[in-house]
């Protein structure tokens, strides 16, 4: 049972070259409920139709931002993105309340692990607090951001691990979807990697 | 002098190499130049030709006649049937009424019988297609409202010739002087009435299928034979042969051989017979122009200067107001109609021809002849000059009064800091894309139709040759910041880079070329802004195919964007290499396949991905 529209905003500069992403979107894209946009793909020139993606983000409940992790943030389309959709007026700012109340969350493809990605590790802070300009973007557009989906190590990862992570992505996705987790009580973790997935 | 052949060739090329040149860049139009020269080296001038100059006008006019070959050529028989009201409306009108007011003008002014007087008039009615399609084809006028309704009128004078040609020898009313005179000897002459038609009909019928089941066979075997000066021959053949019949059963070979050019116009081969005939054809035609001023009798002239002036005139005006009449009647624009009525003016070529059997059928006795005939060349002459002065003086305040008056359009920049030459398709594309964001450049164009159109819409627009210092001046290039030039001639872009740097060096120069070697000599130039035209579209068009061929768009776009940067920086750097080259034509050729493989070898270091560490593989 869909109650919440689930749109899935991918962005991935070298999407030919990259492994664990081919697996991730494949997955996505076999379940017809999910809308898949693959921006880079849509915007090679950086060209971004503001119009046809704010229609977009009001007809779906729960947005997916779906990137590598380069350089410890995201892909410069997703910035684009961000600089040029979210406008004042619309989704921040007097008048701006059009995203109010919509879930929102980063799906992201790490090079490091969550070992890298801590107090005293190689990174030296973890996602969340990586991830804190997005977390307070979606902040200031009202939105409810959702903890991470992360899939470190990508890079190395194996086929069958790859698929597993894919499989586990899927269903969190549909259970967000289907208003089978409570919103509220997710705020307790602070990675969805948490949630384990029953078919 | 007399050098003969070849002494007479060196003159006549000589003097011409030097008066057109002259006239060129004082804007008066090669066709003067050519009568100056001819002028010059006449009997009394320089007196390097006698009467000879005659002879060699008659054989030039076979200039005339190739010149009709190719606009059959350029044609083809659709266009031409399109053509068909404005050719009999325009043509017909014009005909009659002016033979009608010459008819009038003859009684009046001359002791004439009526029936020399008719034969005069329908001659003097006709206008010069080789003056007026020269002058159009150097002003780059063909495809305006009066270079159309000219070139009908034209076509309909030249057709008009062979009922002309009929009807002088029934105004005849004493016996013809004997034939063996004259070298004009036909078949036909000889005839009874309804074989003679019967005969030219065939004539004709011949040409057309001709064209059609023998010529382009023909010339298809001897394409297989790879020699050009075999093709070139076979032009030359299928030209004379055309005319050499039609003069043998009595139509005028210039028609012939239009209707030759008519029919060879759809076929493969149009282009290279075009090409083959086209120096012939303007030499021909450049010996024409000088031909007629060597002839001009300034004895003559002198002695009757009263009476020949105020009947030139005369006629002239009559010309004149009759095809400014047939103008305003097929409501041509007010500029069109003053251009028109002075472009067909004079009176032509044919006139001679006429004249010539008006004499044989001693409807005139010599001395008539020979006044009329300078009435003719007289008014040959005058009319370029009229043009000149019409084009310097008024056309242009004409056109720009209707261009510049109309709305006060919104312009962010009231000082017009872009000046643009051309608005053709590539010229319309960018002037809508700055006008897009507030900049309107003001357009100097030599299109009249389209300039009225843009000065209606509130465009800037001057009318003329871009390449004139003066125009340049009009349009305000002294207080402009940017000067483009869409066209796609690289000569005049030459001329333009080159009149632009030396007087207005503030200016920054954009220029269109349409390849990479009209690119080098650009960069030779210094012009620091060059766009190739086909760089943008076709490696767009290769992102396009890549991404139909799975390609990521985007990873697409990123490597346009690169083979872009890296195609400018070779072209810099194999133009540097070349600048120091000898520039023979055989070195140029052989350079240009060593910089095609130079080209293609650093593509092949463009190619290899290696360079490319952007992103890694998550």
């Amino acid at each position: 049972m869909q109650q919440h529209k689930v749109l899935i905003l991918f962005f991935h500069p070298r999407f030919e070259n990259s492994k664990a992403n081919k697996v991730l979107l494949e997955a996505l894209l076999a379940e017809p409920e999910f809308s898949v946009c693959d921006l880079y793909e849509l915007y090679p020139d950086f060209n971004i139709d503001v119009k046809a993606e704010q229609a977009k983000l009001l007809s779906h409940e729960i947005i997916v931002w779906m990137h590598p992790f380069y350089w410890y943030s995201c892909p410069p389309l997703m910035k684009q993105w961000i600089d040029l959709v979210l406008a004042f007026h619309w989704a921040y700012g007097p008048g701006g309340d059009f995203l109010k109340g919509k879930k929102i969350l980063n799906v992201i493809t790490s090079g490091g692990g969550f070992d890298a990605y801590q107090h005293g590790g190689r990174n030296r802070f973890t996602y969340r607090e990586y991830l804190i300009p997005f977390e307070q973007t979606a902040t200031l557009c009202n939105m409810q951001y959702l903890p991470p989906f992360i899939v470190p190590g990508a890079p190395r990862l194996e086929a069958e691990n790859l698929k597993n992570y894919a499989v586990q992505l899927v269903g969190v996705l549909k259970m967000l979807g289907s208003g089978s987790l409570n919103f509220e009580a997710l705020q307790q973790h602070d990675y969805l990697n948490a949630i384990t997935t029953t078919h | 002098m007399e050098g003969g052949i070849l002494g007479n060739a060196l003159v006549f090329l000589g003097i011409s190499l030097l008066t057109v040149p002259i006239s060129k860049r004082l804007g008066i139009g090669s066709v003067l130049g050519y009568l100056i020269g001819g002028v010059l080296i006449g009997p009394y001038i320089l007196g390097f030709i006698g009467h000879e100059g005659e002879d060699i006008m008659h054989a030039a006019e076979f200039g005339v006649v190739m010149m009709l070959f190719v606009i059959g050529l350029e044609l083809n028989p659709a266009s031409f049937w399109k053509m068909r009201k404005s050719i009999v409306g325009m043509g017909l009108s014009q005909m009659l009424a002016s033979t009608a007011l010459i008819f009038g003008l003859l009684m009046f002014a001359f002791p004439l019988h009526w029936t020399a007087s008719i034969a005069l008039s329908l001659s003097l009615a006709m206008s010069s297609t080789a003056i007026v399609l020269q002058i159009l084809k150097e002003k780059n006028l063909g495809r305006t409202e009066a270079g159309i309704s000219s070139f009908s009128i034209l076509l309909f004078q030249d057709i008009a010739v062979i009922p002309i040609l009929a009807i002088i020898p029934l105004l005849a009313t004493a016996p013809v002087i004997s034939n063996a005179a004259n070298s004009h000897t036909n078949w036909v002459e000889q005839l009874d009435a309804p074989y003679s038609t019967l005969v030219i009909l065939a004539a004709v019928a011949g040409v057309l299928v001709a064209g059609k089941f023998l010529i382009t066979p023909m010339l298809r075997w001897l394409a297989k034979a790879y020699m050009r000066e075999l093709f070139t021959a076979a032009t030359l053949f299928i030209v004379i042969g055309v005319a050499w019949l039609m003069e043998k059963v009595g139509i005028s070979a210039a028609l012939g051989t239009f209707i030759a050019g008519l029919m060879l116009a759809n076929s493969e081969f149009r282009h290279e017979l075009e090409t083959d005939i086209e120096p012939f054809k303007g030499v021909l035609l450049g010996l024409f122009f000088t031909a007629v001023g060597s002839t001009i009798n300034f004895e003559l002239i002198a002695a009757s200067a009263l009476p020949l002036f105020s009947f030139v005139f005369g006629l002239m005006l009559i010309k004149g107001a009759v095809l400014y009449a047939i103008a305003k009647v097929f409501k041509l624009r007010l500029d069109q109609q003053f251009f028109l009525a002075l472009l067909l003016s004079q009176v032509g070529e044919f006139a001679f021809v006429l004249l010539t059997t008006i004499g044989q059928y001693r409807l005139l006795d010599k001395g008539q002849i020979d006044f009329f005939m300078a009435a003719v060349t007289l008014s040959m002459v005058v009319s370029p000059v009229l043009l000149f002065l019409f084009e310097r003086f008024v056309s242009r305040r004409l056109n720009n009064r209707a261009a510049v008056e109309p709305k006060a359009f919104d312009h962010i920049d009231e000082h017009h800091s872009v000046v643009m030459a051309g608005f053709g398709h590539f010229g319309n594309t960018l002037g809508r894309f700055l006008r897009a964001n507030g900049v309107s450049a003001t357009i100097l164009d030599n299109d009249s139709d389209r300039v009225a159109f843009l000065g209606k819409m509130g465009f800037k627009v001057f009318y003329g040759d871009a390449t004139r210092l003066d125009l340049l001046h009009t349009a305000g290039l002294k207080e402009a910041k940017v000067f483009i030039s869409t066209l796609d001639d690289p000569e005049k872009n030459r001329e333009l880079a080159e009149t632009v740097r030396s007087h207005f060096p503030h200016v920054r120069i954009f220029m269109r070329s349409r390849n990479r070697s009209d690119a080098y000599e650009l960069i030779d130039l210094d012009v620091p802004h060059i766009y190739r035209e086909s760089l943008h579209t076709s490696v767009q068009m290769g992102v396009d195919v890549l991404e139909k061929l799975g390609f990521r768009k985007y990873t697409a776009t990123r490597k346009a964007a690169e083979f872009i940067r890296y195609d400018e920086a070779a072209l810099s750097k194999l133009a540097s290499k070349r600048r120091g080259s000898s520039s023979s034509y055989i070195d140029s050729v052989r350079e240009e396949i060593a910089m095609q493989e130079r080209l293609l070898q650093e593509d092949d270091l463009f190619l290899s991905d290696s360079n490319d560490h952007a992103w890694d593989r998550s």
